[in-house]
């Protein structure tokens, strides 16, 4: 979409689906289409947010394109080179360059290391640093990058609040210097007032190491203070994406209009006014035919039973829904 | 043969010694045997006297202190040179600290010197007693050095791989679990020869199935972790995942089955020696040999009561460090105890 | 002005900590009024939960409500109250939802079974009545397809469903004051909405009192008609929704509503409340905000700050806004 100079990170036609297997042989019934075909376009020093609720695949997308988890389909563009296409061998130099922050920072720890071994882990595995004095002084730089204390270096996690916690997680992130970091509901699990710490820390580490972010979120609010892009995922799919500020004054997908507006608000005057979706989100081993979201549309036409529609551009911003494809308004009228 | 037993015994002090300085070291496994130390300290203290005599029994060598005949050119451990079991003998039963034997009144060589009194060959049941006691540590120690590492080789790499490793080792897990205990371990006996390596062996190869399972379940449970993922993320190799991340934390398990084991596998021994297979000179022969004793008139109750107390004793001193263990090693306390 | 239906003076809520008792809840005092809705909002940590469990008197060893504690519920002495009247009270007087739909219900029972056993455990209805009864409920509560449903397992509904059911459960037996702790906090944000303007039907519908806990602001916003916001066991400020949510005066209030982010704060720093919460024996003498508080002074390290009236219905436990209040 951008003309632009080329993105750090480009994914095409991602698709990861999981079998369900049933019977007495275990065969594959069905596919759970966890991730069924997204585009997705980073630019570098830039944050791109991927927002949609529970089970719409945005976990499994930053998981994908790490390869923790394995995709079936697609590409996954790291400056020039395919992710998906390299050996387990040739994909470990590209793992330095891109890192994840879970949202657990309790089981994100092992609760047997000392936090200087955790964060150590990958100046271990990339040979960074020649001994392990060495490691141990790169260990205190990070963990002061972080605000932490690094004389705490030799506790355990378990002496540590949730906030500081992340914290660890991020510098361990940090250690081998990726460019592109992951971040998988990275704040959710965290109060308000250590989600805000956090968060500033994030832009702080954005601005000063030019990382690039993909920030994988259900929280609009988080989206729309740190996020340049947003992405707005739907049942294994992108329904809308583009610029932040643009989509959330004018969003444009039925979609993006009701979890916006399901969004409860702050200020004083604008209670009673939450615009939802009718019913719940759809089963991904079976999603309706058509488009994924028309059962429960508020904007419903004809169409949308039977066919599915395609990513389009509109108005400067890529979006899938017939309402706003001019070749099927041509035919069927508003 | 002597020189195994000391070679064991001095392997067994360096690794010992070795654990203890690693652990020391690491401030987790420091606190946690401080708390054991705090909570047990009885039953470690007296589980510390078995390994003391079990030790003593295990150190032997040929010839100087005297003695004549036979015993001269066998090795003989510091148990056996304390008691002097060639000379220090009667004919047959007498009763604990009695001057008489028991049958007939005849008067006895050692008169009330006899603690728990003497069996039927008129060997000193006290120095049966204490001999039994490295039987005892050999087949729970011998046998969890057998069965230990199969488990987790077969229940880690299950649980890791998973796929057609895991459909594998399940089979094999399932198969053995099907075919009765005893017999297979009757068999295998019968097949191996009666020696206490092979009684070990046995009892290895047929117990693993139980702590496979448990590292299995675990395991599947620790390897979807975000610290195993975000180690796959870092680029960290599969055996070293499973070295510094799953081992580390399946040690808590380990422990603690281990010490039920231990005390399952010597009771398992006396049922053994209950069919004519146990080891040499261990409790469950010598209760096996008093079966009959108990039925006499007047009734002769130190063999069987010596060796039952002593096992009694080994055993509860075990399950009470291995319950004390389960609640210090929990991993859920590790994160109140903030 | 009507009595409230439910207050609370006094609560305390002791755990061992470090060989002492420490307070979870310390001496706190809120009043419910008929038909209104209370928001309790926390951090986690800052004993709302705890509170609630004091209410219904389901807080287990080694947790104890200290002596000095009263809660009152219609003119009835909960604490003074015996075994089998405190089960007749809950469910019936008082009733709790809580946070985690899929751990509330029993999942070997039919969700129709779970709601006709709260229906029967209260009133004496007949099985066929019982079953009309839940059926009306399910239909009330926005349950598609309501009669069918009675007889599904709760694995086989989704997360807004099973929270529709545990509300079900709950006003089968039309409680005067619902305590819902962090109703919508595991449900998407869509279902969440539809969940929201389900409550808030039904207590304009049944002019049932809600005390509700939560940590979300928005929702706060959404539901409730007053606001007490909680700190390390202490009502830091308390007041109607207008006056706590527009007119904060209380520094923890002002930090945590500055540090929420939304797209109007794009560009900027949020602001932080520096510091964490101290765990739990570890509170410092005098405010327990002192450590974190950016306008802090002399007397907050020493003193336990008095709860200063700022406005009729609004006020605030803080030496700053003592001293900057005209007496």
């Amino acid at each position: 979409m951008s003309a632009g100079p080329q993105p750090l990170l480009k994914v095409e036609g991602l698709k990861t689906w999981f079998p369900v297997r049933s019977g007495v042989l275990q065969r594959v019934d069905r596919w759970v289409r966890a991730v069924d075909g997204v585009d997705l376009e980073i630019p570098q020093g830039q944050t791109l947010a991927l927002v949609g609720e529970s089970g719409c695949g945005k976990t499994t997308v930053g998981r994908s394109i790490l390869r923790l988890e394995h995709a079936r389909a697609g590409r996954v563009l790291y400056k020039d080179t395919d992710l998906l296409a390299l050996s387990h061998a040739a994909m470990r130099p590209f793992r330095q360059a891109m890192q994840i922050v879970f949202q657990d920072p309790t089981s994100s720890l092992d609760p047997r290391m000392t936090v200087r071994d955790a964060i150590a882990e990958g100046l271990r595995s990339f040979n960074i640093g020649t001994n392990a004095a060495e490691r141990t002084e790169r260990v205190a730089e990070l963990m002061t990058m972080v605000r932490l204390d690094p004389d705490h270096m030799w506790r355990y996690p378990h002496e540590f609040s949730g906030g500081q916690k992340q914290r660890i997680c991020i510098a361990r992130a940090l250690a081998v210097e990726p460019k592109l970091l992951i971040c998988d509901e990275s704040v959710s699990a965290l109060d308000v007032s250590i989600q805000a710490q956090i968060l500033n820390l994030l832009r702080e580490l954005q601005t000063k190491l030019g990382l690039t972010y993909l920030f994988i979120t259900h929280d609009l609010g988080v989206v729309g203070h740190i996020a340049d892009r947003v992405a707005v995922m739907y049942l294994g799919q992108i329904v809308e994406t583009g610029d932040v500020t643009e989509i959330f004054q004018a969003p444009k997908h039925p979609y993006t209009k009701a979890l916006l507006g399901s969004v409860p608000r702050l200020e004083l005057d604008r209670r009673g006014l939450l615009a939802a979706a009718p019913g719940d989100p759809p089963d991904p081993a079976n999603p309706p035919a058509g488009c994924r979201f028309h059962t429960r549309c508020l904007e419903v036409f004809a169409p949308c039973a039977a066919t599915a529609p395609a990513l389009i551009e509109a108005d400067g911003r890529l979006c899938r829904c017939h309402l706003y494809d001019s070749a099927i308004n041509r035919e069927v009228g508003p | 043969m002597s020189w195994i037993g000391n070679a064991i015994v001095a392997v067994l002090l360096v690794a010992g010694v070795y654990v203890w300085w690693r652990a020391r070291r690491n401030r987790l496994w420091r606190e946690a045997m401080a708390a054991l130390a705090r909570r047990r300290r009885f039953a470690l203290i007296i589980l510390g006297i078995y390994v003391v005599i079990g030790m003593l029994d295990a150190v032997s060598w040929v010839g100087g202190d005297g003695v004549q005949g036979v015993a001269a050119s066998e090795a003989r451990s510091v148990i056996d040179r304390i008691f002097k079991p060639s000379v220090f003998r009667e004919k047959s039963y007498s009763a604990p600290f009695a001057s008489a034997e028991f049958v007939g009144g005849a008067a006895l060589t050692f008169p009330g010197r006899h603690v728990l009194g003497t069996d039927l060959l008129g060997d000193d049941v006290l120095y049966k007693t204490l001999k039994g006691v490295k039987v005892a540590l050999l087949i729970g120690g011998l046998t969890c050095l057998v069965l230990i590492p199969l488990a987790l080789l077969f229940g880690v790499s299950a649980g890791y791989f998973g796929g057609r490793i895991d459909d594998v080792v399940f089979f094999v897990m399932s198969t053995l679990a099907s075919i009765p205990n005893l017999l297979l371990l009757i068999a295998l006996i019968m097949a191996l020869g009666k020696g206490t390596l092979q009684v070990c062996f046995a009892l290895g190869i047929t117990g693993w199935v139980g702590l496979s399972r448990l590292t299995r379940a675990e395991t599947l449970k620790l390897r979807e972790l975000e610290y195993v993922q975000a180690a796959r993320a870092l680029g960290v190799s599969h055996f070293t995942i499973v070295l510094r991340h799953i081992l580390p934390n399946l040690a808590h398990l380990v422990i603690i089955t281990f010490a039920l084991l231990f005390t399952g596998l010597v009771l398992s021994e006396t049922i053994l020696a209950y069919l004519g297979i146990g080891l040499d000179g261990s409790w469950g022969r010598m209760i096996d040999q008093a079966r009959n004793e108990l039925s006499r008139d007047p009734i002769i109750w130190w063999n069987i009561a010596a060796a039952s107390t002593a096992l009694f004793i080994l055993v509860l001193c075990v399950n009470l460090i291995a319950d004390a263990l389960r609640d210090i090693l929990d991993p859920r306390t590790l994160r109140e105890r903030t | 002005m009507s009595t409230p239906i439910l207050n609370v003076e006094n609560l305390t809520v002791t755990f061992p900590a470090r060989g002492a008792r420490a307070p979870v809840v310390d001496a706190i005092s809120l009043s419910v009024a008929q038909g209104e809705v209370l928001a309790l909002v926390g951090e986690s940590g800052c004993g709302k939960s705890m509170t609630a469990l004091a209410i219904l008197r389901l807080i287990a060893k080694p947790g104890r409500i200290e002596p000095e504690s009263r809660i009152v519920f219609e003119d009835r002495d909960v604490l003074g109250l015996k075994v089998t009247q405190m089960r007749a009270l809950r469910g019936a007087g008082i009733a709790m939802i809580f946070q985690e739909p899929m751990a509330s219900l029993n999942p070997v029972q039919t969700v129709g079974d779970q709601v006709i056993e709260a229906l029967r455990l209260h009133e004496r209805v007949g099985r066929a009545a019982a079953r009309d009864r839940a059926a009306a409920i399910f239909e009330r509560v926005g349950i598609p397809d309501p009669r069918g449903r009675l007889d599904a397992y709760p694995h086989q509904l989704s997360g807004g469903l099973k929270q529709r059911v545990m509300i079900a459960m709950m006003l089968v037996v039309q409680p005067r004051l619902l305590i819902a702790d962090e109703p919508t906090t595991a449900l998407d944000v869509t279902v969440q909405a539809q969940i929201l303007a389900l409550l808030r039907e039904l207590q304009d519908e049944l002019d049932m009192s809600i005390l509700l806990i939560t940590h979300d602001f928005g929702v706060v916003n959404e539901l409730s008609d007053r606001v007490a916001v909680m700190y390390g066991g202490r009502i830091a400020e308390e007041g109607t929704r207008a006056e706590v949510l527009g007119a904060p005066r209380h520094p923890y209030t002002q930090g945590l509503l500055r540090s929420i982010p939304s797209l109007a704060h794009r560009g900027g720093e949020l602001e932080e409340i520096t510091g964490t919460v101290p765990s739990l024996g570890t509170w410092p003498a005098g405010c327990r905000f002192a450590t974190r508080c950016p306008k802090v002074f002399e007397p907050c390290n020493e003193q336990v700050p008095q709860t200063v009236g700022v406005s009729e219905t609004h006020n605030a436990a803080c030496h700053d806004v003592a001293r900057n209040q005209p007496s």
